[in-house]
């Protein structure tokens, strides 16, 4: 049976199989099944394409999956969005002329709440862990477990995304709006993007939960997650710098 | 075998060495504590000299950028390629707004 499946996936070996001569005792009939079996081999190995050995699996001539290319990518562009918006805000941070030309007292030393915004960047930091451990899980069939981790990220963004609109809130209360003066169009553009950001990836996290509990997500698939992942931490990443960045460095 | 192809080929398999769950909340502590220190600071701000908040939190901000990249995305694990990318995305972005600060006297130079 072997043998006769290996016939059929080399069409271009003539050397009829000799099983079908039934002059031949049995043990003839093995030595010969096996000289062909390793014809067929030596076949295949001499005529397989190059990149045949190196597709990892991944079913790519360059052996990388790619989907994760593709988010890398992304993310190695996203690098240059959030740069312009750093740097933006770095040359605006100290214009705060309103349009009529006054000076609005209003600077990131009188607004920012250090302490507020400390609780909000670790509890970003915890949804990373949530979301390597949900990784993880998925990884290894765990689906109890990666439902928990899914969800506690995504609540955790949602906590943080809660405490960027309160914040947002109590700034505008305060007197800084969108539009009050340079900096605060800076500061909202900058923090507004990062929150969208953060927004996408809970839309992200949700998603992949569904379609587990539709059964369209298991251990087979589990790169889509880890690929939604990345997204995750590229956030987490950018937010390492705006807190300190933004935040922390005196003022 | 190329170089290239060889990295490939290792990038591809060696799913086996990603850490462990323990070992990811070992990472996690680590840079909770680096964010508190960072923390730390803010209540410094009056009485540290300036440039040593500057150099403290910098490092800080660069060691917990690495830690995240390295471990939580993969990229100490994965192929090089994706570091590669990355990394030129980022210098690319530095080399990019380092000119926009230049262009603008952000620093005084002028």
């Amino acid at each position: 049976m072997t043998v006769m499946a290996m016939t059929t996936t080399t069409p271009l070996l003539t050397k009829e199989p000799p099983l079908s001569d039934t002059s031949l005792t049995p043990t003839e009939s093995d030595a010969a099944a096996a000289d062909l079996a390793e014809e067929i081999h030596d076949h295949e190995v001499a005529t397989a394409p190059p990149e045949a050995a190196l597709t990892g699996g991944h079913g790519t001539t360059t052996g990388i999956s790619n989907n994760k290319l593709m988010m890398w990518v992304f993310l190695g562009s996203e690098c240059l969005l959030f740069g312009a918006l750093i740097s933006t805000y770095l040359l605006y941070k100290e214009r705060f002329q309103d349009k009529f030309g006054d000076d609005n007292p209003l600077g990131p030393s009188e607004i920012f709440d250090i302490p507020f915004t400390s609780v909000s960047s670790f509890v970003l930091l915890g949804s990373s862990l949530t979301m390597v451990l949900a990784l993880s899980a998925i990884s290894r069939a765990d689906y109890h477990r990666f439902r928990v981790w899914t969800l506690t990220t995504a609540a955790l963004g949602t906590t943080f995304i809660a405490g960027q609109i309160y914040e947002f809130t109590e700034f505008n209360e305060k007197g800084l709006g969108w539009s009050t003066n340079i900096f605060g169009s800076a500061f909202y553009t900058l923090t507004g993007f990062h929150g969208v950001h953060v927004s996408l990836g809970i839309v992200m996290l949700l998603a992949t939960y569904i379609m587990h509990k539709q059964g369209r997500l298991n251990q087979d698939k589990a790169e889509t997650v880890e690929i939604v992942g990345l997204y995750w931490h590229f956030v987490d990443i950018v937010w390492i710098l705006i807190f300190t960045v933004i935040y922390l460095f005196p003022q | 075998m190329t170089d290239s192809m060889t990295e490939t080929a290792h990038g591809a398999h060696d799913d086996v060495h990603h850490p462990s769950d323990w070992d990811y909340v070992k990472i996690a502590g680590w840079l909770a504590f680096f964010t508190a220190i960072e923390v730390g600071t803010y209540f410094f701000e009056d009485t540290a000299p300036r440039w040593a908040l500057f150099a403290v939190l910098t490092f800080l901000m660069i060691i917990k950028f690495i830690m995240v990249g390295a471990y939580f995305m993969h990229l100490k694990y994965d192929t090089p390629w994706f570091r590669r990318i990355f990394t030129a995305g980022v210098v690319l972005a530095i080399g990019v707004y380092l000119i926009f600060f230049l262009a603008f006297d952000l620093f005084g130079l002028g």
